[in-house]
């Protein structure tokens, strides 16, 4: 049931002439759901917001949430609501923060009690449920894109490239290792090359549980793309039964230095880069 | 046609691709390239693919046919800047680019290239040591 | 096998010159950027219809590329049909065997740039032509 222009005035005129009475009556029930999980002086500036939102939707005439007069109403509960889902309150929580007004305003009206008191109510109350499903919707999005997010973050956590000396970056790999995530690190740990300028990488896989095909193939690429780009890559941490599986199943490493630690790697790379330096002086100083 | 400039710095020739070359202008920089090796005497060449967002098996061939034609005329080629995608990219499409010496960027480049000119002096003076003591 | 519905209004190119292919390769870049295919899947994309416009000029002698958005409703994504009426591959398992050629070239055109997308569909009839269709979806 939509609201006629002259109830969206009245409703204006009621909230602004009881603003007071209305929004303490407000902050109360919801600051009781609430449970003090935000501050009152937050729950306040909310409340009143949204007081004043819905005051001066009701003033030009809005007849439902969703029309021309609603933009600026809807712009609040949707900030209202997102916050609420990134604080990690629920659903209902967060609803009643919209729903309560109408026990606020039920409360006032019933001392009213004029001939147009009950169809008003229906009217306001039927705005303030549009306002309810609103805020559920909004709440909802926001926690999706949340949890989209952390899912990302996660992916790019679980794959971090560190820089260990000039010149030398590392991947420590943990856990399985499946197609995207390969993909993941293999781009990276490419893009991590340039930007810092190492010539060296080494990719430790000591936190990888099983290696298969799949994952070999992921591993070879990236080192031959690396190669392509002038830069090689140390494989290290590859444990006994890695090896064995590795040997099973046939596949090639090539000429790909691999080493039994993390620590072994690094050694290795700073052999090759500092002999070459000192083999150099030592040839030319004789 | 377009044709891609080559400059010449001391003893190196280096060579920055910075538009979307047709198969055309990739075959005239090759021999543009042989020419300016010969007319210089320089015995190294740098080809920066930074700007470069694909190498196909054309550019990849003439990659390569640039590093062998420059090996006969005594120069070392260093092809570097290659970004990631395309690295990932050539991987896939099977191009390994034997032979072509790669680097990360120009600096590194240089230095790959002074180096393997500093071997081969090191190389000249074992060998006068050597002829020296072959002959007491 | 192809799948998917097309979006919008394919734009063609016709393959004639070298700087033909080079079009080809600025026009599916713009429409791979404009589907959001991924950096390295731009680049895969970009690199098959750079070789198959190549071969089309080269073996089909000229025809054309016709660059489509699609979506097969999860996913958005870019198809490439090249055409041509040249004289057909005779041999078809053997011209897609890595380093195969018959045009003096690394033999990878074919083969890799099947490699490179997700679906690849040929059809080719000796003395009629050949039209091969690729897509690339994005992740």
């Amino acid at each position: 049931m939509a609201l006629g222009a002259e109830q969206g005035g009245r409703l204006a005129e009621l909230l602004s002439q009881h603003e007071d009475r209305l929004t303490n009556r407000w902050i109360e029930i919801v600051a009781g759901s609430l449970r003090g999980r935000l501050s009152r002086a937050e729950l306040a500036r909310q409340v009143q917001e949204l007081h004043r939102a819905v005051a001066d939707a009701g003033r030009q005439g809005i007849g439902d949430l969703a029309d021309e007069h609603g933009g600026e109403l809807r712009a609040v509960l949707a900030e209202i609501s997102t916050n609420r889902a990134r604080q990690g309150f629920s659903a209902t929580e967060t609803a009643i923060s919209v729903f309560a007004i109408k026990d606020a305003l039920l409360e006032l009206m019933e001392q009213e009690r004029g001939e147009d008191t009950l169809r008003d109510f229906v009217a306001f109350s039927s705005l303030i449920d549009q306002m309810g499903l609103f805020t559920f919707e909004t709440f909802v999005r926001a926690r999706e894109s949340l949890i989209a997010d952390q899912a990302e973050q996660l992916l790019e956590l679980s794959t971090p490239v560190v820089k260990l000396w000039e010149g030398v970056v590392a991947v420590p790999l943990v856990g399985t290792l499946d197609s995207a995530r390969a993909q993941v690190v293999m781009e990276r740990l490419l893009q991590t090359l340039v930007d810092t300028g190492s010539p060296y990488a080494i990719i430790d896989i000591t936190g990888v549980p099983a290696v298969d095909t799949q994952v070999a193939q992921h591993i070879l690429k990236t080192v031959v793309a690396a190669r392509l780009m002038g830069a090689d890559c140390i494989i290290s941490g590859i444990r006994p039964q890695i090896a064995q599986t590795i040997v099973a199943l046939g596949i090639e490493f090539g000429d790909i230095a691999t080493k039994a630690s993390l620590a072994d790697a690094l050694r290795h790379v700073l052999r090759l880069t500092g002999v070459e330096t000192t083999a150099r002086r030592a040839r030319r100083e004789s | 046609m377009e044709r891609v400039p080559i400059l010449k710095i001391g003893d190196i020739l280096l060579v920055s691709i910075l538009v979307d070359m047709s198969d055309q202008t990739a075959v005239q920089l090759q021999e543009d390239l042989a020419e300016r090796i010969v007319a210089t005497g320089c015995h190294g060449v740098i080809i920066d693919i930074t700007a470069l967002d694909i190498v196909d098996s054309f550019v990849g061939r003439m990659l390569s046919t640039i590093a062998s034609i420059s090996k006969v005329l005594d120069a070392e080629t260093v092809v570097v800047g290659m970004r990631p995608a395309v690295a990932i990219t050539l991987v896939e499409l099977g191009l390994s680019l034997n032979g072509i010496r790669t680097a990360l960027n120009v600096e590194r480049g240089m230095e790959l290239i002074a180096a393997s000119r500093a071997d081969d002096w090191d190389a000249v003076l074992v060998d006068d040591e050597d002829t020296e003591t072959a002959t007491p | 096998m192809t799948t998917g519905v097309d979006l919008g209004v394919p734009a063609t190119q016709a393959i004639r010159s070298d700087e033909d292919v080079v079009r080809v390769r600025q026009l599916v870049r713009t429409t791979a950027v404009a589907v959001r295919l991924s950096l390295v899947d731009q680049t895969k994309l970009v690199t098959a219809a750079s070789e198959l416009a190549r071969n089309t000029l080269i073996y089909g002698g000229g025809g054309s590329a016709e660059v489509t958005t699609v979506s097969d409703g999860r996913r958005r994504g870019v198809r490439i049909v090249f055409a041509d009426q040249g004289p057909g591959i005779p041999d078809l398992d053997l011209a897609l065997t890595d380093g195969y050629t018959t045009g003096g070239g690394l033999g990878l055109g074919l083969s890799g740039a099947r490699r490179l997308v997700d679906d690849f569909d040929i059809r080719t009839a000796v003395g009629e032509g050949t039209e091969i269709t690729i897509t690339k979806w994005s992740r």
